[in-house]
Parts: C-alpha cells; sequence; structure tokens
C-alpha cells in the first residue's frame, strides 16, 4: 500500500511512530539515543511543539534539528533552555519527580516490565557484558511514568531477568510503594509487534494492542514467559502519511 | 597555584603506577590527549574511575593499563558495545578486569561527596536492583523522617584528569557546555591535571560557563584538540565518524593493537 508515493512503514518506523504518540499531552521527556530520541524528536515535530526534551547529558530543553548520535552531542547543549551538571541532573531533576515521562530501553525485560541492561549470562562471567545501568534505575524509580522501547523476540522478553538493573514493577503489586518509589513505573512496553501494558491490578505486562498485520499469535511466540492477552485487543492505527513522512524526513537529516 | 606545563611533564609528576585515577568528561570534553600520555608513559595497574568509560578507556583498558574499573555506563554512546572492556570482562584480555559498579546517580553523588569532604553521601536509589547487593552501598534511615535511603561512599582519586577550553596565565579553568561532573573530580581529587584548548591573556566569561580557580589545580596543560574525538563545545566538533569507526576497529584484538601503537604510542593523539 502506497500513500502518495509513501511506501508502508517497516515495524521499527511502526514502534517509533506509536511511541510518539505516547508523548501528545505530555510536557518534559527524559530520554536516552537510538529510537526513543527519534520518536521523542517526531512527537515534538508531529503532536506536541511544546514537548520539553531532557537528556541525561544535562541538557534541558534541547531542540535537535537532528537525531543525536550521543546523548551529549554539541546541538543538544547549545539548543537547550538550561545545561546542568550530571549531580544536578539526577538530584534536582530526575530524583524530585520533575520529569513525567521516561523513555527506556533494555536488553531483557520480564513480565513486570523489571529490565536488565548489564549482563547476559552469570555477572562473574558473563556470556555478554552489556554496558551497564546509566542512569535507568533512578530514572525508573523516579519520574512520573517509563515507556519501555524494546524489540520483541523470546531472548529480549524472558520468563526471568539475568540481572535486574532497573526495577519496573518489582514481584507485583505494592513493590513500588514498598520500596518507597515515586514514580508509576512502567505503564506501556512498545515493541516493534505492539503493546504491553501492566494489569491494573496484578501489574502483570498484558498484550493490549497489535500493530496493524501482527497475528497475536505471532506476538505470544516472540515472549518467552505464557503473555496474558486483554480481553479486547486493539490494532495500532497505522502510521499517517503526515507522521510517516516527518519521521522518514527527520532520520535523513 | 597551578602550574602551566606540559602534558608529557604533568603526567610524568601527578600519576604513578597503581594510582586511582578518574579522567572525567560526559560524552563532551573527555580528555583523551592525556589519557594516550597515561599510554605513551606506560602507566600500569591504575584503578581507572568514570562514570561512562567510552573509547579512551576501552583503549586504556585494552592496552593493558587498568587493573580495575569504576564505572556505571560502559557502552559506546549511540554505537553500541565497547569490545576491549567487552573481551576484558568476558575473557580476561588482556588481563583481568576488577570491576566496580554504580548508577550514574550514585556515581554522582560519590563524586558530589568527595569533593565536599564528606565520607558519603545520601540519595535514593540502587533498592530493589542486583547493583545493591554488588556495590558498596549501603542502607541509611533518615534521622529526621525514618525514611530509608541508601549511602553512597566518597570518591577521592588520587588524580583527576579533565580538559576545559581555557585557561588563563594563572592557571584559572574556563569550561562550557555540558559540565558532566568534572568540577566534583577535580575537587574530590588529591592532585589534579587539567588539558585545555588554549591558555589566553584573559578570561572572557561565557554564558554558563563553569570556573575552576587556579589554586584548586595542581597542573595545567595546553593541549589543542585535547578531546577529540569528543569535542570541546565551539572549538572542536564530535567526531561521531570515530565513534562508529572504533566499533568496527576495536572488536579485532590484532587490529586494535596495531592501530593504537601506530597512532598513540609512536605518534601524538590522532587529530
Amino acid at each position: 500500500m502506497s500513500v502518495a508515493g509513501v511506501t508502508r512503514a517497516d515495524a521499527g518506523e511502526v514502534q517509533t511512530v506509536v511511541a510518539a504518540r505516547r508523548l501528545r499531552s505530555v510536557a518534559t521527556v527524559f530520554i536516552g539515543v537510538g529510537r526513543p530520541s527519534t520518536a521523542a524528536i517526531l512527537a515534538s515535530m508531529v503532536h506536541n511543539p511544546d514537548l520539553v526534551l531532557v537528556y541525561e547529558s544535562g541538557t534541558i530543553g534541547a531542540k535537535p534539528t537532528r537525531v543525536p548520535l550521543s546523548i551529549g552531542d554539541g546541538e543538544l547543549a547549545l539548543t537547550a533552555d538550561a545545561v546542568v551538571s550530571v549531580p544536578e541532573m539526577f538530584n534536582y531533576w530526575i530524583g524530585p519527580g520533575r520529569i513525567e515521562v521516561a523513555f527506556l530501553g533494555a536488553a531483557q525485560v520480564d513480565r513486570f516490565a523489571n529490565l536488565n541492561s548489564t549482563v547476559i549470562g552469570d555477572y562473574e562471567h558473563p556470556r555478554t557484558r552489556l554496558p551497564g545501568a546509566g542512569g535507568a534505575p533512578e530514572v525508573a524509580a523516579n519520574c512520573g511514568e517509563v515507556v519501555v522501547i524494546a524489540p520483541h523476540s523470546p531472548r529480549t522478553f524472558v520468563e526471568s531477568l539475568d540481572f535486574v538493573t532497573t526495577v519496573g514493577h518489582g514481584d507485583g503489586p505494592g513493590a513500588r510503594e514498598r520500596l518507597g518509589f515515586r514514580g508509576r513505573g512502567p505503564t506501556a512496553v512498545i515493541t516493534d509487534l505492539g503493546v504491553l501494558e501492566p494489569d491494573p491490578v496484578t501489574r502483570e505486562l498484558t498484550l493490549t494492542q497489535v500493530h496493524e498485520g501482527v497475528e497475536v499469535d505471532t506476538v505470544l511466540a516472540a515472549t518467552s514467559w505464557e503473555l496474558k492477552r486483554a480481553d479486547e485487543i486493539r490494532v495500532t492505527e497505522p502510521p499517517s502519511s503526515e507522521e510517516l513522512a516527518a519521521l522518514r524526513e527527520l532520520v535523513s537529516r | 597555584m597551578a602550574e602551566l606545563t606540559s602534558l608529557s611533564e604533568a603526567v610524568a609528576a601527578l600519576v604513578h603506577d597503581g594510582d586511582s585515577v578518574a579522567l572525567e568528561g560526559f560524552t563532551h570534553l573527555i580528555p583523551f590527549a592525556a589519557g594516550h600520555e597515561l599510554l605513551r608513559q606506560r602507566r600500569r595497574e591504575l584503578e581507572l574511575i568514570r562514570m561512562t568509560p567510552d573509547i579512551l578507556y576501552d583503549q586504556m583498558i585494552g592496552m593493558g593499563a587498568a587493573r580495575k574499573l569504576v564505572f556505571a555506563y560502559g557502552g559506546n554512546p549511540g554505537v553500541g558495545s565497547l569490545h576491549r572492556f567487552r573481551d576484558a570482562v568476558e575473557n580476561g584480555w588482556p588481563g583481568p578486569l576488577e570491576l566496580e559498579e554504580h548508577s550514574h546517580a550514585g556515581m554522582a553523588n560519590r563524586f558530589v561527596a568527595g569533593a565536599s569532604g564528606l565520607p558519603f553521601a545520601v540519595m535514593r536509589g540502587y533498592l530493589g536492583t542486583d547493583l545493591a547487593a554488588l556495590a558498596n552501598v549501603a542502607p541509611i534511615e533518615c534521622p529526621f523522617t525514618g525514611e530509608h535511603l541508601i549511602a553512597v561512599p566518597a570518591l577521592a582519586p588520587d588524580v583527576a584528569i579533565i580538559h576545559a577550553q581555557e585557561a588563563d596565565r594563572h592557571g584559572n579553568v574556563q569550561l562550557w557546555g555540558i559540565p558532566g561532573v568534572q568540577k566534583e573530580a577535580v575537587l574530590a581529587a588529591r592532585r589534579s591535571l587539567v588539558t585545555v584548548e588554549r591558555i589566553v591573556d584573559e578570561l572572557e566569561p561565557r554564558p554558563g560557563s563553569l570556573a575552576l580557580p587556579g589554586w584548586v589545580v595542581d597542573a595545567v596543560a595546553e593541549v589543542p584538540r585535547g578531546s577529540r574525538p569528543s569535542y570541546s563545545l565551539g572549538i572542536t566538533d564530535r567526531d561521531n565518524d570515530f565513534y562508529r569507526f572504533w566499533d568496527r576497529l576495536s572488536r579485532d584484538r590484532d587490529a586494535f593493537t596495531a592501530w593504537m601503537q601506530e597512532h598513540v604510542l609512536d605518534g601524538a593523539t590522532v587529530q
């Protein structure tokens, strides 16, 4: 299907567009590099021109015209409303819960949206050493809510994390409250196949949405645990020609 | 009072085998040239401290200069893995590397405690994670409210090394753009070295700049382009292509070693 010469969106583009839509009525978003950054810039282009982009490097209100390679690219500092030190970023801005939404990625996600970005395998003798925590634990504890963006495969959506880097909903109801966390934790996991959201009571991730053309069975097969399904599973509204054109123009800059 | 000196003399005087050394700079102003000078002077058994090891510590680890790494995020920002860091942890090449792992917030607060002359800092963090059991952190109760918090121990490196845009002839340093945790690192350390893009007669105030008076710094050395392939805002640009190139080159031990020999040990810092 093509609209005015625009080819159909691929799965990664749909994932980015769906993530951008989560920021329609959000004031502030904390973002890392890669797809989260692309989604946030897209949101500010298409849905929410007043969206405040906050990067971990200390650039608050950055207005990048291109998707930055690193979270500390010069353009972010030059266009920011404020540029602060790392201690200030965590102690004054993230810690007190001033940031509404945080986008986080991970190498492994479990059924309660806890995240691993430290090691695959045993910590002392890892099969794969991953970069590590960075800012994720405190960002996830304190930002108003967390949106996880991850590729959907059984390697990523695992029964049990090899390492708990970042707490999502812990072991279920009441876990975040017992730990004294301020934010609501993960409210959505956006993948290239669909969207998982925590059940309001059990906090377990539940399939609530599939992207157009994706079978529910495909999502179940790409998840290592027996994924719960919502009574009614929505189908993602496909990217509009405006969303897709803006996204492609952004990444081509 | 800071001594204006050459990079090689400053490293020879300030950094010894076995020291704990923090070369700081959060994506911006990473002191590559100084790190390369440490390698040329064959410093060994270093405890390397950095929130984000980046390519510089990948190089230093791969060259066998480190016995221990204290860090929070060991990736090539926006690109992927640090392959020399991974090879050291996964395969012990070129030698074993002890890890002390924290979160960014933890590392930042550890530097703040060090700069403040306090034994620890208090924060909300680590709770519920596997990091809490690994890292040297401890639960602490607020004496006023009873809230359960986490104490993280102060960082007090033997040496802090940072890069800045400018210094004057008295060694007063000015940097602007992303400030990272450089001020805290210098104030937390026993000794400090600042490399600068240029030495000027008079510092011109810049919006949002951060100043370090010359009397808290031990040595200042002029090293133009001393943060490349990182950058010095307003003077040099981040070499994003180099970060991508490093991902390919550093996967192979022999290619890595040959490159380091040619571009770092035998030559000046890559420009």
